[in-house]
């Protein structure tokens, strides 16, 4: 297991660092800071824009430029903005907690819901309750989250008037985003849940399990649900890169001041230094629930542990 | 016992009218279906058991004997659709009779595992594998008898120590992927044995092990059985198990009674034709009448077909933390034999002894580690192009699962072309559309058949598909690994005389990779025992099943089950678990030389050291 780990961890510092080259690189595809800085100025020189270049550091190399990139990463320090010449740091730090909080909220929701409605789907399979919450997940996974995202804030916030627009206003701002995100999940989680129940409700050490006289509450949440929760982990995982891909929408809905948000305006704006430290914080985050899930193997199932 | 004096050790109940007296359980025209429409799957039985009796159901796959059993348990409540009517009443603790089918659910649950406990056929799945052995054990003494998580723990101990593993305490903290199946039935029987049931029900229980576990299994059952009183329904197929074990037998067929009757009444004197089908399917080790023995007496006068010589595999199996290899499984060690063309060699063995990796090396699936396979004199591993297509084409493969080795999204007619189109031994849609309608007609199926899917099949006709895709490519080989062990045993029959057909007419050799002595016994001229990858004895068949020479051949056959009930052999012998063939690197196992005991019958000699470890 220990082995495994620092394979595992070995493998999270390349992946990080790859990331780091490949948005260092990007970044500067998609065009000159500078044009965005000077738009509306008036009359602009050749020798305006080379000094401002110069200024920004993007005159330089590539190379150089992604090597003090990295520097300051491997400083734990991501630069300062183009504009205002604020500290990406600072930035973030404002920003990563209300997105952590949105992102895990939802997560949270999802299973909470998911789990409990696919059980009950897989015990009665082919039951009107399944054909309903199948029904509704396809009706949830062909749902854009943005559209979602504006029909929420249509009833709830602009018709009935019960929850704040958009912005951070406290727990009741927190409703729209982590159910818009929360809801979306949980349509392709439930599908999951449903499949991996039925595998372990089809097996025969859960026949042993009720023969043994055992509670249908414990039979499903205690000896099945376990053994469910392998493929459930991994997915997981993996929809956690989604997750954060969906927040960055929905976080602009709902203006919500997250990474999304700031990675949104830094796009806007070229504004490199901000678009590197948001990928590379957001990047690192997804690696680093992925390194938790395959840990959380582990802990499941004993098979894995003694590997 | 219906008639004759009760035995000594058996319970005085009578058994011809039990349902009157005090019986434990009675079951009044039972009948199940699943789903509107369907046929029953059990229609209309009627047994009775008494306190203390081990009833045998004996049938076939489709009998309904396990959904009875699921029945009586009220387990076929989980099944969708499932309508079960009749009665079933059990006599509770306090005489009380109950009636399971309409009992409440807590009632149900207060029975289930505490009054009446089940074990399953599988023992490599019956237990949740991500739960602690202990733990599942303590769980249901916890659930009915009231005792906290450490006295529990204390009991699966005592009952782990009562099924006779080894070492409780430590096996108590195991997972079951670290035990093996012979000790995940045994945790099962002391799971299932923990609250002291007045019934058990054993469907299939041995069914998945190997014969010498079998065994022990078994005198574990009936240790117990006499240690608590218990009544017994064991469910099986196999008529020699039920000879060891029961006193009186049910036979199932297509969801009803065939026959009921005293064990020893139904040996002797079956009344159906289907319990004499039943009975015929058994081996009957030692007995004359194997119309093979001398029937190949001309073997040696032709050049061998496939000659084996010091095979050797050993794969790597667990490394250090720089990855360099610790341990090594020593599969298949020094093996060497030969096979005529049109002869039938068995390769008998239990799991682990690397019979199906000899099989593969010859197939060219697996390359061996050492030594050589010569086919038609040839060296195979030295084959190249088109040599080796050839060889391919000459060796064929029959697997044991009928239901995984056809592709399920293609029709059985292609699955059967495609060795021809591969071969290129016919052009043509048409000239290959006839040979496989001709290949479906040997096997004993339709030729419109060919348009089918695998799924509209049952067993036996999968398999005879799997024979006939295995002709299509003209083999003069065919390795049959387990061929036939998924099979019913009245279908086994069928296919086997199928096999012996196919021989006598095209005269193909059979490499027959078994466990099943009933098998070997029907088809093979000769015989090769193996133990731990290593030949311990091989000859032709009626000298090594007749006349068994090495200590291991003796102790696998004694294992087998006798179809008698008076002749319940002696096995005290049998103890202790197959050894592993798992060593570190660079201990290799000391390979024995062999002595000659007749003609053809060589037997490796044993230097006195215990061939099974120590249980």
């Amino acid at each position: 297991m220990t082995g495994f780990l620092l394979r595992r961890i070995g493998l999270a510092v390349f992946v990080i660092l790859a990331v780091t080259v490949l948005v260092a690189y990007s970044v500067r595809l998609s065009g000159d800071p500078t044009a965005m800085l000077l738009t509306g100025s008036g009359n602009i020189t050749q020798a305006d824009i080379d000094r401002i270049r110069a200024a920004l550091g993007v005159d330089r190399p590539f190379v150089a430029q992604y090597l003090d990139f990295l520097g300051g990463v491997l400083h734990g320090d991501l630069g300062l903005t183009f504009f205002g010449k604020t500290s990406v740091n600072a930035l973030i730090a404002q920003a990563l907690p209300a997105t952590l909080l949105l992102a895990f909220l939802s997560l949270g929701l999802s299973l909470l819901i998911s789990i409990p409605l696919g059980i009950h789907a897989a015990v009665h399979r082919g039951s009107w309750s399944d054909q309903t919450v199948r029904l509704l997940s396809l009706v949830g996974l062909s749902f854009p989250n943005f559209w979602l995202a504006m029909m929420f804030v249509l009833i709830f916030a602009i018709t009935l008037h019960w929850l704040p627009t958009s912005g951070f206003f406290g727990a009741s701002s927190l409703v729209m985003p982590a159910a818009t995100l929360g809801l979306i999940l949980c349509a392709i989680n439930v599908r999951l849940v449903r499949g991996a129940m039925l595998e372990t409700l089809s097996t025969q050490y859960i026949l042993v399990a009720r023969s043994k006289g055992l509670a249908e509450r414990l039979v499903l949440y205690k000896h099945a649900l376990r053994n469910c929760l392998i493929p459930i982990l991994t997915y997981v995982g993996l929809q956690f890169g989604d997750l954060i891909g969906g927040v960055v929408i929905v976080e602009k809905v709902f203006n919500w001041p997250g990474m999304g948000s700031l990675a949104f305006d830094a796009i806007s704006a070229r504004d490199y230094p901000v678009i590197q430290g948001v990928v590379l914080v957001l990047a690192t985050l997804i690696v680093l629930v992925n390194l938790a899930v395959d840990i959380a193997y582990g802990l499941v199932d004993p098979r894995v542990r003694l590997r | 016992m219906g008639d004759g004096a009760p035995l000594p050790g058996e319970p005085t109940a009578g058994l011809g009218n039990a349902a009157d007296r005090e019986s434990l359980l009675s079951v009044t025209s039972l009948s199940v279906r699943f789903g509107r429409g369907t046929g029953p799957v059990v229609d209309g039985l009627d047994f009775a058991l008494a306190p203390g009796e081990t009833l045998a159901i004996v049938g076939e796959s489709g009998s309904g004997k396990s959904v009875t059993s699921h029945a009586i348990m009220r387990l076929t409540d989980y099944a969708p659709g499932a309508d079960v009517t009749g009665a079933i009443e059990f006599r509770r603790p306090d005489g009380s009779l109950q009636d399971m089918l309409r009992a409440a659910p807590d009632t149900i649950r207060a029975i289930r595992g505490n009054e009446i406990a089940m074990i399953f056929q599988e023992p490599m799945t019956s237990l949740n594998p991500v739960f602690s052995v202990g733990n599942q054990i303590a769980e249901a003494v916890m659930l009915h008898q009231g005792l906290d998580h450490a006295s529990a723990l204390r009991q699966a101990e005592a009952m782990l120590d009562q099924v006779r593993i080894p070492d409780a305490v430590h096996v108590l903290d195991r997972y079951p992927h670290q035990l093996s199946g012979g000790m995940r039935q045994r945790v099962m029987i002391a799971m299932a044995l923990s609250c002291r049931p007045r019934l058990l029900i054993a469907d299939e229980p041995t069914t998945a092990l190997d014969v010498t576990i079998q065994a022990q299994i078994l005198s574990i059952i009936r240790e117990q059985q006499r240690e608590l009183g218990m009544a017994v329904i064991f469910i099986t197929h196999d008529m020699g198990v039920v000879a060891e074990i029961a006193d009186r037998v049910l036979v199932m067929r297509a969801g009803a009674k065939v026959e009921e009757a005293p064990v020893r009444q139904l040996f002797r004197a079956p009344a159906h034709p289907y319990t004499k089908l039943l009975l015929n399917a058994v081996p009957h080790l030692g007995t004359p009448g194997n119309a093979l023995a001398g029937a190949f007496a001309d073997r040696k006068a032709a050049p061998p077909l496939c000659q084996v010589d010091g095979l050797t595999a050993r794969f790597d199996v667990r490394h250090d933390r720089l990855g360099r290899v610790t341990h090594r499984v020593h599969a298949v060690e020094e093996v060497s034999f030969e096979i005529q063309p049109g002869e039938t060699l068995a390769l008998v063995g239990e799991s682990g002894s690397g019979k199906t990796t000899i099989g593969r090396m010859i197939q060219q699936l697996t390359v061996p580690t050492g030594g050589k396979i010569r086919f038609r004199g040839k060296d195979v591993a030295e084959l190249r192009g088109p040599a080796q297509r050839a060889h391919l084409q000459k060796v064929q493969y029959v697997f044991q699962d009928p239901y995984a080795s056809l592709d399920p999204k293609r029709t059985v007619g292609d699955s059967i072309a495609e060795p021809i189109r591969t071969h290129r031994l016919l052009n043509g849609r048409r000239a290959i559309e006839t040979r496989v309608a001709e290949l479906l007609q040997r096997v004993g199926l339709e030729p419109g058949q060919a348009k089918r899917y695998p799924h509209e099949f049952s067993g036996g006709q999968r398999q005879r598909i799997c024979i006939a895709r295995a002709l299509a490519s003209e083999p003069e080989l065919i390795i049959a690994d387990e061929a036939v062990s998924a099979l019913d045993v009245s279908i086994r029959a069928q296919v086997l005389d199928l096999f012996m057909q196919l021989q006598a007419e095209r005269g193909l050799a059979y490499l027959f990779i078994t466990h099943d002595m009933a098998v070997v016994e029907r088809i093979s001229h000769r015989v090769a025992v193996l133990y731990l990858g290593q030949l311990v004895e091989i000859g032709p068949a009626a000298a090594v099943l007749g006349n068994p020479q090495h200590s291991y051949t003796r102790r696998l056959l004694s294992a087998v089950p006798v179809p008698d009930p008076d002749r319940v052999p002696d096995r005290s012998g049998l103890t202790g678990e197959i050894r592993s063939p798992v060593r570190p690197v660079g201990e290799t196992p000391p390979i024995a030389r062999f002595r000659r005991e007749g003609p053809g019958h060589l037997v490796a000699t044993e230097d006195g050291a215990a061939i099974v470890r120590a249980a």
